[in-house]
């Protein structure tokens, strides 16, 4: 299947460095402004996640739940997430984008109406914290028929045997979560560490691209370039948080962080 | 959708751990696989293990008090002038309440799996408090996550699990309730489940915390089952068994031996918190109607909006006070072998009056809300039916809230 999150990958490697995946909240702070914030990071980074906020996430630190329950707030429903998406794929400098959220969201809609919706906005991933392998194989064959990737996600207490067997099932892009952590932890784990970890997954297939994530941030981001591709999600929501406390615009001050991140990776 | 005779409740899911087909599961963060995984084949090995049962009961016995007494309310059967009312004092147990049950398995698992630390969620803040009794008992580090509301409302308990040596961790966000303590501390697991263990307070959860939880807190069944074989000779006729319902764990406890026989012959009955009167929050998702969705890493009826966001809840009794309901009850409802309705605020706090008035009980506000719809329905019933009410916590911990709402004398 012909997914853009590939040609993203491809990019990257002929830039000679990892991708760079950044985390937002839709609707965070406001329906318009989480759209803005897309439009205005596209420049710099290669592929973009939007989170769907969820009002008990189970997986998040303090940072995604603070962006979350603002966005929540604010009155974000489903289907301005969609409005978003469809706005910013006419961005003609728009990224692949990947909705990331929790499963009841999407049941909530009907797994068939989501995809539906999904395709027909421009969503090229899904990433679905609570819903693992191999409980996500059924949604992982339908995701494929609207050649839309769900990613999987792989963490440090994945045994070997079943990261063979969700690598077997996965589609060309997989999340390798850094640590024992929620979303947003101080690196805990040496990024040498992390990196061999890393290593491991990828030796099992190497031709699907691997993103390492959790707890990266300005200052850990460089250790870990040799990776495919790189989420940074809290450090982003923690400067929209601050923004707003400050009383500065958020859109500028995420775009130069991305900026800033990016230069690290290059 | 139907119910196996033979086979305990817990163990009738599929291989993913769903009853029914639907109801439970596993939705959880891949990080917690391993864990989970580790814990379903210890608790697997360990239910079978004669040596672990005997442990299990010896620690029943000795330590919280088994069993808890059986005992007929007299003048409140005087009183109401219908069927025979009887409570089972479950307050009995140490710590004054049934969730010591769960506290002490989960305790013992750790023990056996090497962990060193044990975290758990609280609302009304007994399943912190005998979680950290047990822990203190079996030499754990304790970590209790409790919702800073919960904190307000339920001092006592509080103290309780500070002077165990606990962690209290109080948690702001959402409602500041039951829901997000358990969100908390499934997020904490998620970020140290290699060095702690984690004790869910009810039976809800991903599956393997639905079935430890109803497999420790069906003592309570066990026991009724004795007492009322020696009582009556046999299992009466009709039998009724009343119990309150917040996540369900003292109500699957009370009612799990009992699940083989005929429901014309011995009915469960199930309470839920209707909130206040005036308010249309509840927290009584089977009674009026909730949709199936997921929390807490098991599909459940669940308080939420159409969108999947989980709705805040409204009750007088912080451990009813929860948007979902165990995936067992989820089950029970719709085989139809238990029957669920809802009390208000208003209507516990009622019953909790006339309890203590003809009686020397004090039940909590939880199984107030149990005795509400007991003695309503007691009233048009024969002399021959055995009314049981599991008065599963002591009102001690909500003496704050009672001298609000009912003034002095009544605390």
């Amino acid at each position: 299947m012909f997914n853009p999150i590939d040609l993203a990958f491809q990019k990257a490697k002929k830039e000679n460095r990892p991708a760079l995946l950044t985390y937002t909240v839709a609707g965070d702070s406001s329906k318009n402004q989480s759209l803005i914030i897309l439009n205005a990071i596209s420049k710099y980074a290669d592929i973009l996640e939007l989170g769907v906020p969820h009002n008990t996430p189970v997986a998040d630190g303090s940072q995604i739940q603070t962006s979350s329950y603002r966005a929540i707030k604010n009155g974000i429903k489903m289907e301005d997430i969609f409005w978003i998406v469809k706005k910013y794929k006419k961005n003609k400098n728009s990224k692949p984008i990947i909705l990331m959220g929790y499963y009841n969201m999407i049941f909530q809609y009907g797994e068939r109406k989501f995809l539906e919706k999904c395709k027909k906005v421009g969503v090229s991933g899904l990433i679905v914290v609570d819903l693992p392998w191999p409980e996500n194989k059924s949604f992982t064959k339908k995701c494929k028929k609207k050649s839309i990737y769900l990613i999987q996600l792989l963490s440090p207490t994945t045994s070997k045997e079943r990261l063979n067997k969700i690598i077997k099932d996965s589609h060309a892009m997989n999340y390798f979560i850094s640590m024992l952590s929620t979303t947003g932890g101080k690196l805990k784990v040496s990024p040498r560490k992390i990196m061999s970890n890393y290593l491991k997954i990828k030796k099992i297939n190497p031709k699907k691209n691997v993103v390492i994530g959790f707890g990266i941030t300005e200052k850990s981001i460089k250790s870990l370039k040799k990776a495919d591709g790189l989420v940074v999600g809290s450090a982003i929501c923690k400067e929209i948080s601050v923004s707003i406390q400050k009383s500065q615009n958020p859109v500028t001050n995420v775009a130069n962080l991305v900026k800033k991140l990016k230069n690290k990776i290059l | 959708m139907k119910l196996k005779k033979k086979i305990p409740l817990i163990d009738q899911g599929n291989r993913f751990g769903f009853w029914g087909g639907k109801f439970g599961g596993n939705f959880v963060p891949e990080t917690l696989k391993k864990p989970i995984e580790d814990l379903e084949i210890l608790f697997n090995k360990l239910k079978r293990d004669k040596k672990f049962i005997a442990e299990r009961d010896r620690y029943f016995k000795n330590w919280i008090g088994a069993p808890t007494r059986f005992i007929k309310l007299e003048n409140l059967t005087q009183h109401i002038g219908g069927a025979q009312i009887w409570s089972k004092v479950v307050s009995d147990a140490n710590g004054g309440a049934h969730k010591i049950y769960n506290a002490t398995v989960h305790c013992l698992l750790a023990k056996r799996s090497g962990k060193k630390i044990i975290c758990g969620d609280t609302g009304a803040g007994y399943a912190g408090k005998m979680l950290s009794m047990a822990a203190k008992k079996f030499g754990l580090k304790c970590k209790i996550f409790m919702g800073a509301k919960d904190i307000e409302r339920q001092q006592p308990n509080v103290k309780a699990i500070k002077k165990n040596d606990a962690e209290v961790i109080p948690v702001y966000s959402g409602s500041q309730t039951l829901v997000d303590a358990v969100s908390e501390c499934m997020r904490f697991w998620v970020a140290n489940c290699d060095t702690t263990a984690m004790c869910v307070g009810s039976t809800v959860g991903p599956a393997i915390f639905v079935r430890i939880c109803g497999w420790s807190t069906s003592q309570i069944s066990r026991e009724l089952k004795v007492q009322l074989i020696e009582e009556f000779g046999s299992i009466p006729k009709k039998l009724k068994l009343y119990n309150c319902v917040g996540g369900g764990s003292s109500s699957f406890g009370f009612w799990n031996e009992f699940m083989d026989y005929d429901k014309k012959q011995c009915e469960f009955i199930g309470v839920e918190a209707g909130g206040p009167a005036k308010s249309k929050k509840h927290a009584a998702p089977l009674t009026y109607g909730s949709k199936i969705g997921i929390l807490h890493g098991a599909a459940q009826y669940v308080n939420q909006n159409l969108e999947g966001q989980i709705e805040e809840t409204e009750s007088i009794s912080a451990g009813l006070d929860y948007p979902g309901i165990s995936p067992l009850h989820c089950f029970l409802k719709d085989t139809k072998r238990a029957r669920y309705t809802a009390a208000s605020d208003e209507e516990a706090l009622n019953a909790y009056k006339l309890v203590t008035k003809y009686e020397k009980l004090r039940p909590s506000l939880e199984p107030s809300h149990a005795f509400s719809v007991a003695i309503k329905e007691s009233k048009k019933m024969s002399k021959n039916t055995i009314v049981v009410v599991n008065s599963c916590g002591d009102a001690y911990k909500d003496k704050k809230i009672l001298m609000k709402r009912l003034g002095k004398k009544y605390v």
